[in-house]
């Protein structure tokens, strides 16, 4: 869950965000200023970032204290994982909000895109369990791949190095997200 | 040199089309009025002139360089029609964003601020602001870039006369300072205020004048009688 978690609060705080941007007429305002499309973006991101990071770090404590959560490895890994996580759920906010033609369109994009990675992540039905198909999508979704590397810090007393691979291919994931919203937010529309 | 340049403006919306074929220039240094009624395309076509609209086909020249180039965003200020501003932050705040994006500092901000008669709003949310400041605050945040062209979309809708009288004269005064404005509304009153005027009708410009040529042509003192009397003439040649 402390894979998830921070994603899809993130992912839902920024398209949110995004979609205000849109309704405000702020979001055409700033694409009509000197203030470039990767500008704006990384901005988001990076604040987004920083807000996610606490909210890790916020998520982790509660879980380790309140309720008692043990893992086989260290803590502050699983800090970092949630905040990578959240960092993905930035982006893909992001990303999905650029994309969008309008408003309709952006509301329409939070379920399409959290739901099947919340499904399919491997934490509600072991990935193992799923038809062939499944588990295909499965590999190419993001969220897989942060919810691999938390379990395995549940397992292993010292960082694997599939568990780094995992964080790899999520960081990886989050910064190709930003980059391709960058490349479809228009600055015209119809 | 033109301010603006259009040929042969298309645009479509949605499956209707919006603007047919239109074309005109815009002199520098002066205050040019889009008048026309509501739904005939002032928006559409302001959007056209600061590059956020996609056309059909047609020519759109801005400051010598075609509408929406990235050389044209620091010299080209907009303000839309809906007030767009952050509502969760202060006057001060939106225009010191904005201020910043245009590499400007917190003094142009505040003489901003100061300029659209908002000095005694400056600390109070953007939310908590009656219509018309909201549309003031908006435009603080274009003046504050201090562009070459400005593309006003009915700036002084929901104002007091006195403070419409007021932003008037601080077109005037940018306009002689060498600022090329563009301003839309359908209040025709107001054209009075203009050098000169466009006049749109459903998506076809009607007339390429000055205040004083409508009087001529429409055979009135007041503008919006001229402005009824050229509709009628024009739907006479028509038919
Ligand atoms: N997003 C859109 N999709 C489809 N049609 C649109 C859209 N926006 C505007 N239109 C249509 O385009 C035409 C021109 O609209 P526009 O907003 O340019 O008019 P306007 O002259 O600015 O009117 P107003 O004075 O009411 O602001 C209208 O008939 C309108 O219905
Ligand atoms: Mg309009």
């Amino acid at each position: 869950m402390l894979g998830i978690f921070p994603f899809v609060v993130m992912f839902l705080v920024t398209s949110i965000a995004m979609l205000r941007e849109r309704t405000s007429g702020t979001l055409e305002r700033l694409l009509t200023t000197p203030l470039s499309r990767p500008a704006l973006l990384a901005g988001y991101g990076a604040a987004f970032g920083l807000a996610a990071a606490v909210q890790a770090l916020l998520t982790v404590t509660v879980a380790a204290t309140v309720y008692d959560l043990s893992v086989a490895g260290p803590l502050a890994l699983v800090v970092l994982i949630a905040v990578v996580g959240a960092v993905l759920g930035v982006a893909l906010g992001l990303l999905a909000s650029a994309f969008a033609r309008s408003e309709f369109q952006a509301v329409q994009f939070m379920p399409v895109i959290v739901l099947p990675q919340f499904f399919l992540c491997g934490l509600l039905v072991p990935r193992e369990q799923m038809d062939g198909w499944l588990q295909a999508v499965s590999d190419v979704l993001p969220l897989t791949y942060a919810v691999d590397a938390l379990q395995e810090v549940g397992r292993s007393p010292d960082p694997t190095g599939t568990m780094w691979l995992d964080l790899a291919v999520v960081a990886g994931a989050a910064v190709l997200a930003l980059a391709l919203a960058a490349g479809t937010l228009r600055r015209r529309t119809s | 040199m033109d301010a603006v340049v259009v040929r042969d403006l298309v645009v479509d919306r949605g499956r209707r089309r919006v603007l047919h074929g239109l074309g005109f220039t815009v002199p520098p240094g002066q205050v040019t009025g889009l008048l026309g009624p509501s739904g005939s395309g002032k928006t559409t076509l302001m959007r056209a002139v600061v590059g956020v609209q996609v056309v059909r086909s047609g020519e759109v020249t801005v400051l010598g360089e075609p509408a929406g180039s990235p050389g044209l965003r620091s010299r080209v200020g907009y303000v839309t029609q809906a007030p767009s501003v952050y509502a969760d932050l202060t006057v001060r705040e939106n225009v010191r964003y904005f201020a910043a994006l245009h590499g400007r500092g917190a003094r142009e901000a505040d003489a901003a601020v100061v300029d659209v008669g908002l000095a005694d709003a400056a600390h109070q949310l953007v939310v908590d602001l009656s219509g018309g400041q909201r549309g003031r605050a908006s435009l603080a945040c274009a003046l504050v870039g201090d562009p070459e062209l400005l593309v006003l979309d009915e700036p002084t809708v929901g104002l007091d006369p006195v403070l419409r009288v007021e932003l008037w004269a601080r077109f005037a005064a940018l306009a002689s300072a060498g600022t090329t404005l563009v301003v839309s509304s359908h209040v025709m009153e107001e054209a009075a205020r203009c050098d000169r005027l466009l006049l749109l009708r459903g998506g076809d410009l009607l007339a390429d004048t000055t205040p004083a040529r409508l009087r001529a042509d429409g055979r009135s003192q007041d503008l919006e009688e001229a402005f009824l009397t050229l509709v009628r003439d024009s739907e006479r040649v028509a038919s």
